[in-house]
Formats: C-alpha cells, sequence, structure tokens
C-alpha cells in the first residue's frame, strides 16, 4: 500500500504532465488551423498545374520524344521513395503509419528485386527507417514546417529530386504522405510525382470530354514542358509538405486531447485511493486510542 | 460566344482572383497575350510583369505577377503564377532593396544553376520596380 505522501507525489506529477499536455493541445490546435488554411489555400495551384501538365502530356501523344520527367525513363527498377513524417513525436500514430507504410512498399520493391531508395523528410523518418533500411537512405531534411511549411522548403527538396533523377539515380520517385482530411482522420496517401501521373480520380468534365485537345503553344512545347515538370513536380511536393503538416498537427492535437482526458481520469482514481488511505489511517489511529484508552 | 470569360489567377498560397471579366492581358513569354472570351486554346508561360483585367473598356485592376503558366480555352483563363502582388501594392523600396539582392547574388553566383536562379531573381525585381505606381 503506497503511503499518502507517495500518492500525493504520483498526484503532483499527473497533474503537472496534464498541463503539459493540455498546453501542447493548444499549440496544436493553433498551428493547425494556420496549417490547414494554407493546406486548402494550396490546393487549387496544385490542382491546376497538375490539370495542365495533363493536358500537355495527353496532347503530346508520342512519348518518346517527350522529356523523360513525363515520359519516365523507360524502366522501373531503382525506385524512390520520399516519406514525408514530423520531426517531432508525441503526435499519435502520425509517424508510425507512414514508417509502417514505407516499409511495406519497401519490403514489396525488394522482394520483386527491385532497388529501393528513401529520401527522409522529417527527423522521425529516418529515426524509425534507420534500424531497416540504413544503407537506403539517401538523405534526410529537416526543420520542415517548423514555421509552417515554405515553398522554398520544397523547391530544395525537389531540386535534390531533380538532381538525382537526372543523375540517372532512380526511375520512379512516389512521395509517401499523410492526406489531411480532418483532425481526426488523416489519409496515407502513394503519390507517384516521376513520371508525372494524370490523377485517375479527375471529376473534371471539362477535361474528360476534350482529352486530345489541340492547344496552342507558345512558346515550344518542349520548352514549355522543361519548365513547367520540375515546377510542377516542386508544387506536388509542397502540397504534400503541407498536407502532411497540417495533418501532423490534427493528429497531435488529437494525441493530446486524449492525453489530457487520460491524466483527468488517473487523478480522479489516484485522489480517490489517496482519500480512501486517508481515511483508512484516520480510523486506524482512532481505535488505536480507544482501544488504548479501554486498556487503562 | 460568352461575353465574358472565367479569369483565376493562382499563386502557391492562395487563389489571387477568380471573376468573370471581358478582356485580361497577360505578359506572355514572347509578348502580351489579350485574352477575350472564345479564344482558342493555349498554353504559355507568363513572364514578370502586370496583368490587366479590363471590364466596360477600362483596366479595373492590375496585378503584378512574377513568371508563371497560362491556360487559355474559350471559357476560361487560368494564371498561374508563383506571386502575386496587385500593383497598387507594391512597395517600392523593398522592390529596389530586392533588385540590389539579386545583383549581388548574381555577382556571387558560383555555379551556372545559381547564377541562373539569380538572372531569373533580377528580372523579377526589374520588372516589379517598372511595375510599381
Amino acid at each position: 500500500m503506497p503511503s499518502l505522501k507517495d500518492l500525493k507525489i504520483r498526484i503532483n506529477s499527473v497533474k503537472s504532465t496534464q498541463k503539459i499536455t493540455s498546453a501542447m493541445k493548444m499549440v496544436a490546435a493553433a498551428k493547425l488551423r494556420r496549417a490547414q488554411e494554407g493546406a486548402e489555400a494550396a490546393r487549387p495551384y496544385a490542382q491546376r498545374m497538375e490539370g495542365m501538365v495533363a493536358a500537355i502530356g495527353a496532347s503530346i501523344g508520342d512519348p518518346t520524344g517527350a522529356p523523360k520527367m513525363l515520359a519516365g525513363t523507360g524502366s522501373d527498377n531503382t525506385h524512390l521513395l520520399v516519406a514525408c513524417t514530423a520531426d517531432r513525436g508525441l503526435c499519435g500514430g502520425f509517424n508510425g503509419t507512414i514508417v509502417r507504410e514505407v516499409r511495406r512498399v519497401a519490403r514489396k520493391l525488394k522482394n520483386d528485386g527491385k532497388t529501393v531508395k528513401i529520401l527522409c523528410v522529417g527527423k522521425k523518418a529516418r529515426d524509425l527507417l534507420r534500424r531497416d533500411f540504413k544503407a537506403d537512405i539517401v538523405d534526410t531534411f529537416e526543420g520542415i514546417g517548423r514555421r509552417g511549411v515554405e515553398y522554398e522548403q520544397a523547391q530544395s527538396v525537389a531540386d535534390k529530386i531533380t538532381e538525382m533523377f537526372e543523375a540517372g539515380e532512380f526511375d520512379i520517385c512516389t512521395v509517401i504522405f499523410n492526406r489531411f482530411q480532418s483532425a481526426m482522420t488523416q489519409i496515407v496517401t502513394n503519390q507517384q510525382i516521376i513520371p508525372f501521373q494524370a490523377p485517375e480520380t479527375d471529376g473534371d468534365t471539362e477535361k474528360a470530354s476534350g482529352p486530345a485537345a489541340i492547344y496552342l503553344y507558345e512558346p515550344e512545347e518542349q520548352e514549355i514542358l522543361a519548365d513547367l515538370l520540375p515546377r510542377n513536380m516542386a508544387v506536388q511536393l509542397f502540397q504534400a509538405l503541407l498536407e502532411s503538416s497540417a495533418s501532423e498537427h490534427g493528429a497531435r492535437m488529437t494525441a493530446m486531447d486524449s492525453a489530457t482526458r487520460n491524466a483527468g481520469e488517473m487523478i480522479d482514481n489516484l485522489t480517490l485511493t489517496y482519500n480512501r488511505t486517508r481515511q483508512a489511517f484516520i480510523t486506524k489511529e482512532l481505535i488505536e486510542i480507544i482501544s488504548g484508552a479501554e486498556a487503562v | 460566344m460568352a461575353d465574358t470569360i472565367q479569369f483565376d489567377l493562382v499563386s502557391p498560397t492562395k487563389l489571387v482572383a477568380s471573376q468573370a471579366v471581358d478582356m485580361v492581358v497577360v505578359p506572355g513569354g514572347e509578348g502580351d497575350l489579350g485574352v477575350l472570351p472564345g479564344h482558342s486554346l493555349l498554353i504559355g508561360t507568363v513572364r514578370p510583369g502586370v496583368i490587366d483585367i479590363h471590364e466596360g473598356g477600362k483596366v479595373t485592376n492590375s496585378i503584378f505577377v512574377a513568371g508563371g503558366f497560362v491556360e487559355v480555352n474559350p471559357e476560361t483563363c487560368t494564371v498561374l503564377v508563383e506571386e502575386a502582388t496587385p500593383v497598387a501594392d507594391i512597395d517600392k523600396a523593398a522592390a529596389s532593396q530586392r533588385l540590389q539582392d539579386a545583383q549581388k547574388a548574381l555577382a556571387d553566383a558560383a555555379d551556372a544553376k545559381a547564377k541562373a536562379a539569380a538572372e531569373s531573381e533580377l528580372k523579377v525585381a526589374e520588372a516589379m520596380i517598372s511595375a510599381a505606381p
């Protein structure tokens, strides 16, 4: 049976933990709102950019002359996986689900005899993947989204990917990130960014009606593509990072909310035990006094 | 043919403008493009410059853009840009500072890539200064 003092100490320690978790929840909630606005504001740009590339891709028709970033290198031997996680933990299953998906995909590719390379965005991806895939991790980007995701940060990741692609270090690049749906739900998404893949669930009737639309190009389409494709990749990455950042804050808010609630429950239980022990102690003392008086 | 064309100006951080207009003039990579309703399908680049929105025979809104892409079809004109600032909001001092920074970056550029980046930044800054009221 723990003594009164032990109980008191435990209650106090749980209370201070609760203070921390509830503060973290509040911070996450504030950041979530900003990140969510950012992610939602950037969606139209990313979608239209994707639509534009899809339109050009559809009108080119002959893939042999098209840039490799659009048409692919012609083989699929080396895969680059970009794992988007957070730098910090304490956000529920946020990092875990991404890492699990990366592991699953990497194992599957390896079983098929492909080479896998992993680019980690966020410290947690590296920490968690290092054990199993130490040799495959190419690089790690940290500190993204600490003060909100900025386009330049996505650009720097995109530059690295472009550089590797041009050096022929991989054939297919897939980004694995959490798509933000609500503070409670994040959807793990695998998005292939190289070679470019038109979104399958394109509900836009306009585009569906005219896949072979003949566009005028100014300047030449090759020139536009040379400019547009790297840009599109950066934008898709930027979008992924924004979604990931919003998801992170959402996940952290939910996790901290339940942690705060659990701490509250624990405090109630401990307080009950504390009071019971206190009463038992008083009763025991009284019995001792009374029996002492009777013995006289 | 519709009387107006739907004009969307989108930057990575937000949908800057989305409205039905009579005509827009976009600074295309190879010369200014006047886009009227019923324009044929076109995809082009956008150089740093000013987009003028025409309504009722006069310019109702001017927005500075720092390069990007334009997609036109008969009903809509979508412009994707890296940054967009209404001309009235351009801070001339900030723009000259940017010009200086770009010039310095160009002078310090070590490789071809950094040089290209600095050159494009320089063009943006120059266009911004000339667009400032």
